[in-house]
């Protein structure tokens, strides 16, 4: 039995890479702080899909086992964060980052 | 006994600690309790020390007693070591005995006084300091001791210090001090850079064999100590701030400022004795500023009005008597005038201070006479110290100025006996003059001053009665011209021994002592002459004919004008130094230290300032131009990686 035609690893590192991108554009660029952390939930599974991917390659469980301490963190973090997100708008009003400069000089 | 000899400084100090921590708390009679109970307690260990001393064999009376290492540096080995030997055991009886009076004394003078405790605190801790200066077994912690000394009667001269004249005169005298201690310093580095120990013994020991006599480094290292003897001892040209450190308490007077402190440079050249015997140049300044300094002091306390400035004057002229001493090889006869002044000027102090206490603070002597009827214990003893001071036979003063003048005369020369026999004329006199105007003729009281005008209290005649007994017998320790007559020498012939040893100079004096009995009687009688004629002197003057020093001062008035004004002293050294370094101190501040020096702090500030100002244009606080900075980074970073 021949093993079903796969898609090489090369497209799958294209696509993080892509997403990767795209996550980091959206933490620049964007003003709101929900778009913003979304962008980091992308860019981390753009780590992960690469991970996966590796690991699939080398026959080997250690990028599985990267990937669920990534996502165990991830959520951990959006707790956190979404958190501090909705004490940042209960005291301003606003989730827009560019009103929140108080780490000025 | 000798154990103890620890607690003779210890216990004054434990005294003013106490004393100084409770000032204001404590109740008097507890403060009066500790300040005199401290001092008479080490007077008792003393007095047992000087017995168990008398016990050994004369060349075995030297006990050291370490207490812990001070600085232990290299070559540089400073104990805190005690030394008991005779020259140190007559100090320290003198110091704790009179000390000891003068505590007794002053809890009746004191009595009135608000800061009761702090006046102890600093007494004891002056009694403290001046016996580790004399204890001390090295030049450090003498001038530990030195230091000490100088900083309490700091504190005591300004010790109403809301007087302004007061303040200023203890700032005067610890500035003058301050000159003074600068030359014993010198002095002390260059004995370490000769010896390379501070060590009294060591260095003693040493000097004959590694200073040539006469040598040069001998011969600095002698001045420069004489001249911290010259600040402490106040001698020209260094006198002038002891006149004005009768600003303090009168038993502050009587205790630092004539019976102990001012005599730690007498002491520090008695007990450096080989280092000027080394010296013979040296020695010479020594008996010539002596010398001249009892006659130059003499002549100011002529015509003093205030009552303790006369007595300052003669403290001065008689430390120049202690110098003269010194400076002709008499050691031993400048100790024993150091000890019997310590008791008749103590006692004329404290007298004075007791008038002064009965004429509610009155001390100009224009302002006083006929007390001789109500204070008649006051006058008493004061008539005894003054004809002890006069060199009165049998009186204290009478031995030892007379062996004074007869060494000046076996030593060096008819020209320093001559000015020493002026001087003795000159101070009988003018203690006469003062004994006349305040307790006979008319009385010249001011109303307020005779409805007030009590003897004192017993807490302050039995001391002044105690110290008229050492003056009247004080002498006979030391009777001249008799076989085993002189017990103060002999005591002290240990410690002075080794001068003969060394070559010149003052060995020849110590031989000569036996030299001429006719010679010693015929200046003995000389010296008594011209005593008795200065009494007479002023006899006529302030009783017999009370108008003829005005018709004297008329006749004379520009000499009068010169001394009445101190010889203008006091103005010369304003004008000429404290002007100069005065305006000098203000040049430098207001051009060199506000201008270059801040200029250069401030400016170095403000550069600063502007750069961190540029540097803060970078900081936006937005997250996201930091996170933009980052990432083009990493791009550079990865790019150049890529395309290397």
């Amino acid at each position: 039995m021949t093993p079903a035609p796969t898609v090489p690893l090369v497209c799958y590192q294209i696509l993080a890479a892509i997403l990767f991108t795209i996550g980091v554009v959206g933490v620049l660029v964007r003003r709101s702080a929900l778009i913003i952390f979304m962008s980091i939930e992308l860019m981390l599974n753009a780590v992960n899909l690469s991970f996966v991917a590796f690991s699939r390659q080398h026959a080997s469980m250690d990028g599985h086992i990267f990937v669920f301490f990534v996502m165990a963190v991830a959520a951990a973090e959006v707790a956190v964060g979404l958190a501090i997100l909705v004490a940042i708008f209960r005291n301003r009003d606003t989730a827009n980052v560019d009103d929140v400069r108080l780490l000025r000089g | 006994m000798l154990d103890y000899l620890g607690w003779i400084p210890a216990l004054p100090l434990i005294g003013a600690i106490i004393n100084g921590l409770g000032a204001g708390r404590l109740p008097r009679k507890v403060v009066s309790a500790i300040g005199t109970g401290t001092v008479g307690l080490a007077f008792v260990i003393a007095l047992g020390c000087f017995n168990a001393l008398l016990q050994l064999p004369p060349d075995q009376r030297y006990h050291l007693e370490q207490a812990y290492s001070w600085i232990d540096s290299g070559d540089l080995s400073v104990p805190v070591r005690l030394l008991l030997d005779p020259l140190s055991m007559v100090m320290v009886l003198i110091v704790t005995g009179v000390g000891f009076l003068i505590h007794v004394y002053s809890t009746g003078y004191m009595g009135h006084e608000k800061a009761y405790g702090r006046y102890f605190a600093y007494l004891n801790l002056f009694t403290f300091s001046m016996l580790v200066l004399v204890m001390a077994d090295n030049f450090l912690l003498m001038f530990f001791g030195w230091e000490g000394v100088g900083l309490c009667s700091y504190l005591l001269i300004g010790y109403w210090y809301q007087r302004p004249s007061a303040a200023s005169a203890g700032k005067k005298a610890f500035v003058v001090n301050r000159i003074g201690d600068w030359g014993f310093m010198i002095g002390m580095f260059l004995i370490f850079v000769a010896f390379t120990t501070l060590d009294f013994n060591r260095v003693f020991t040493e000097a004959p064999g590694r200073l040539m006599p006469g040598s040069a480094m001998a011969t600095a290292i002698a001045l420069f100590l004489f001249i911290g003897a010259i600040g402490k001892s106040a001698q020209i040209p260094l006198y002038v701030w002891l006149p004005d450190a009768m600003e303090g308490p009168t038993p502050v007077s009587a205790l630092i400022h004539a019976a102990t402190m001012v005599t730690a440079g007498v002491y520090m050249i008695a007990r450096c004795h080989i280092l000027y015997t080394l010296a013979p140049a040296a020695l010479m300044v020594v008996a010539v500023v002596g010398a001249a300094t009892a006659l130059f002091a003499a002549t100011i306390g002529l015509l003093q009005k205030d009552i303790k400035r006369v007595l300052a004057y003669s403290t001065v002229s008689q430390l120049g008597y202690m110098f003269l001493a010194m400076g002709v090889g008499a050691f031993a006869s400048g100790i024993f005038h150091l000890m019997t002044h310590a008791f008749f000027k103590a006692l004329l102090f404290l007298g004075a201070g007791s008038v002064i206490h009965a004429l509610s603070g009155e001390q100009d002597m224009d302002r006083m006479g006929g007390l001789k009827s109500a204070l008649p214990k006051t006058h008493m003893t004061m008539l005894i110290a003054t004809l002890a001071i006069a060199g009165i036979f049998p009186f204290a003063g009478f031995f030892s100025k007379d062996e004074i003048l007869f060494h000046a005369w076996e030593s060096g020369g008819p020209i320093l006996w001559a000015v020493g026999v002026i001087g003795a004329f000159l101070t009988a006199f003018y203690m006469f003059r003062l004994y006349f105007m305040t307790f006979h003729g008319p009385s010249r009281l001011t109303e307020e001053a005779k409805h007030h005008l009590h003897e004192s209290p017993n807490s302050m005649t039995i001391p002044l009665m105690i110290l008229a007994a050492l003056s009247l017998v004080g002498g006979f320790i030391q009777v001249p011209l008799m076989e085993g007559g002189q017990r103060l020498s002999e005591f002290l012939a240990p410690v002075f021994a080794d001068v003969a040893h060394v070559a010149g100079g003052a060995g020849a004096a110590h031989g000569a002592e036996h030299g001429g009995p006719g010679l010693e009687v015929a200046l003995m009688v000389i010296s008594l002459a011209v005593a008795a004629s200065g009494i007479f002197l002023a006899y006529r003057f302030y009783m017999v004919d009370p108008a003829a020093p005005k018709r004297l001062a008329e006749q004379m008035r520009g000499l009068y004008k010169l001394i009445f004004n101190k010889y203008w002293v006091d103005e010369i050294y304003n004008d000429k130094i404290v002007e100069p370094i005065r305006r000098g101190s203000i040049a430098l501040w207001q051009k060199f230290d506000a201008a270059v020096i801040d200029g250069a702090v401030n400016g170095v500030g403000r550069q600063i300032e502007r750069g961190a100002g540029l540097l803060r244009q970078a900081q936006t606080g937005s997250v996201q131009v930091y996170a933009m900075v980052i990432t083009l980074g990493l791009v550079v970073v990865l790019g150049y990686l890529a395309l290397r």
